[in-house]
């Protein structure tokens, strides 16, 4: 579990290829080339706008209900011997982390002019955001969901349609997240001119990562300021989130990264346990791969075949993570431990009964490892409370 | 020589090059489809490497190649296979196939043994120009493996002659922007194929995306040295019972109907 850091790069922000060190990249096809290059050459000038900055801003508070709270978790602070924060994304508009990055996308997508929104989503949470900030703004918005995930994750699917959204259910591979990414990327290649592809974690070609990190960036910033109100430090012990694709983690992260002494601890789904083969532990099944067009780790056959994932958790059922996580771990900077399934529903059996909060079985997951670090009394540790349950309502009632 | 420049230096139009998927529809499959190609008048074969996350293909490519790699295929395999017929295809073969698998296998070993196995060209097609470029070309040049990029009607024309002066054989224009098998309005892509054709590029130009008969194959080759079917003869192969005569009837149809 520890690594020393040789040095302290830069590590929140890709170098002007779009790689954190080895990871990273644009590898995609030439039908993509022109929408990529667009936003590349785009992305930073239009969110150092001042329009841009002032709708996030006025959005993010008024429409998504920023900043959220950071509450001092007495129960779980007595339990386990330190001061526990929660940081509640769980109470942004929608009910997860994922709006703070459509928000920011959809003004970006106004400003190049697009019509049409499409989006891919795993939990349903991004497919939300996604569809909520088109309802909002006028906009024609396509959600792709893998087919078992729209069975397993039924209130989002209809929280989509009332938004007005077209849901698309992916039918290949392993129907989950991956394969919902893939059919928004054919998507993308077959409407070039007048949509906007808003992916919905820090995954796909350079400027994606950096892009969706900046906008999910808002949760450390606000952590920072409120900790130094509660604690007179503006700098955590440990900072946990759970990663999927990774964008909770990144937001949660972003201004910590480049500060040694804050544990960063990212949290992946164990599925059925590491070894079971039924796993979405990404850091520690995978090895450097190209996916979703760029280089991260990513689980495979020794033939480079991508491997089908298991995670209970729509939302970590992914066989990749983000190249900024890539290199966070490669680098040392950040440690990955893993909550299996079953961990998972207990963690959330147990914040729900001695705090009154259900969360999100992605959540639940960053939840688990309290348990297993040796924490001091005077550490002060921020938990990413990226999601609410009530989408897993029906797979908490199986295990009630 | 190179058996593309062979092939363009003796005949500037109407090239069929027509892909197959490696290990489709039977893992033992390659070679036959790849024989009866031949025998039947392509003039290019593209044999394509089964991956599990095809992006820029439609769903009848996408298929076989689920189907492939449940038959076992690999790229491994695809080698074996290519060299047990190497002396008997006198066509070029280009291999197609995604990043992953080839960078898994090792880019240097798969230049080298496609080398080996008579392959005259690749189509990586999420292999982006840029890293092309900087990381890989010496190595497809040191194996004298020609390297085809695609351009596509959104393609500008700046990055249509970068694309020409880093690919050697021939460019593969994409017909719409669109995945594989998709159908292509061709007189609506009369300025786009204008356009390519007016930029007198050093290399020959096949329309690919969409070809799939004799009246998509005239057009094309009215605007092009030639064209690339791909989805439309993967079809032709999911409903046989006997691959040569499938295959010898779907291009007599294009060829000499
Ligand atoms: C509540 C919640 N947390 C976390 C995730 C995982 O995504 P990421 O790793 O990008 O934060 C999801 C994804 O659906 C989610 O809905």
């Amino acid at each position: 579990m520890k690594k020393t850091i040789s040095k302290i790069k830069n590590l929140s922000n890709p170098d002007k290829q779009g790689y954190y060190g080895d990871f990273g990249g644009a590898f995609i096809p030439e039908m993509l080339y022109p929408n990529v290059e667009e936003l590349r050459s785009n992305y930073l000038k239009i969110i150092a706008t001042k329009k841009f900055k002032s709708d996030f801003k006025a959005l993010l508070a008024d429409y998504v209900g920023r900043p959220t709270p950071l509450y001092f978790s007495k129960n779980l602070s007595a339990k386990y011997g330190a001061k526990i924060f929660l940081k509640r994304e769980d109470l942004c508009h929608t009910g997860a982390h994922k709006i703070n990055n459509t928000v920011g996308q959809v003004l970006v997508a106004q400003h190049l002019g697009k019509k049409r929104i499409i989006a891919e989503t795993g939990a349903g949470q991004h497919g939300v955001a996604t569809a909520t900030v088109c309802a909002l703004m006028g906009l024609e918005c396509i959600v792709y969901m893998g087919e078992k995930d729209i069975e397993r994750q039924a209130p989002n699917v209809a929280r989509m349609k009332m938004l007005g959204a077209t849901v698309v259910p992916a039918t290949s591979g392993s129907k989950t997240l991956k394969d919902a990414t893939n059919e928004a990327i054919r998507d993308w290649i077959n409407h070039p001119d007048d949509t906007h592809y808003i992916i919905g974690s820090v995954v796909g070609p350079h400027p994606y990562p950096d892009m969706v990190a900046r906008f999910q960036s808002v949760i450390s910033k606000e952590i920072k300021k409120q900790l130094k109100k509660c604690t007179g430090k503006n700098l955590p012990t440990h900072v946990i989130a759970c990663v999927g694709g990774g964008s909770n983690a990144a937001g949660a992260f972003y201004h910590f990264i480049n500060e040694p002494k804050v544990k960063l601890i990212s949290v992946e789904a164990a599925g059925c346990g590491i070894n079971s083969g039924k796993s979405a532990a990404t850091s520690q099944l995978g090895t450097p791969g190209i996916l979703h067009g760029s280089k991260s780790l990513l689980m495979q056959t020794a033939d480079g075949q991508v491997v089908e994932p298991h995670s209970i958790s729509a939302g970590l059922d992914y066989p990749g993570i983000g190249p900024m996580h890539a290199n966070l771990y490669k680098s040392g900077r950040a440690i990955f431990m893993s909550a299996t399934d079953e961990e998972a529903l207990a963690a959330a059996f147990e914040l729900s009964k001695t705090e009154g909060i259900i969360p999100a079985l992605e959540t639940a997951h960053a939840l688990v490892v309290l348990k297993d670090i040796p924490f001091k009394k005077t550490d002060s540790v921020v938990i990413c409370l990226s999601g609410r349950g009530d989408k897993d309502l029906a797979t908490y009632m199986d295990h009630l | 020589m190179n058996k593309l420049d062979q092939l363009f230096s003796s005949r500037k139009k109407n090239i069929l090059n027509i892909y197959c998927t490696a290990g489709y529809p039977t893992l033992e499959s390659t070679s036959t489809v790849m024989l009866a190609l031949q025998k039947s008048g392509a003039d290019i074969i593209e044999l394509g490497i089964p991956y599990s996350d095809p992006i820029a293909d439609g769903p009848v490519i996408q298929q076989s190649n689920m189907h492939a790699l449940q038959n076992g295929i690999s790229i491994e395999k695809i080698f074996l296979q290519l060299n047990e017929i190497k002396d008997q295809l006198k066509v070029p073969v280009i291999l197609m196939g995604y990043l992953n698998p080839v960078m898994q296998y090792g880019i240097e070993k798969f230049c080298e043994d496609a080398a080996n196995a008579g392959v005259s060209g690749v189509i990586l097609p999420d292999l982006p120009m840029y890293e092309y470029e900087h990381f890989y070309k010496a190595l497809f040049e040191k194996f004298g493996l020609f390297v085809i990029f695609l351009i596509s009607p959104q393609t500008s024309e700046d990055r249509i002659r970068k694309a020409d002066k880093l690919s050697k054989g021939f460019i593969y224009a994409v017909s719409s922007s669109a995945t594989t098998g998709k159908e292509t309005d061709f007189p609506q892509q009369q300025a786009y194929f204008k356009k390519i054709k007016n930029m007198k590029l050093n290399n020959p130009v096949l329309i690919g995306f969409g070809i799939k008969d004799k009246t998509t194959f005239d057009m094309a080759c009215k605007h092009a040295s030639g064209a690339i079917i791909g989805s439309a003869y993967i079809k032709a192969l999911e409903n046989s019972k006997d691959i040569a005569r499938s295959t010898a009837s779907f291009i007599g149809d294009i060829l000499n109907p």
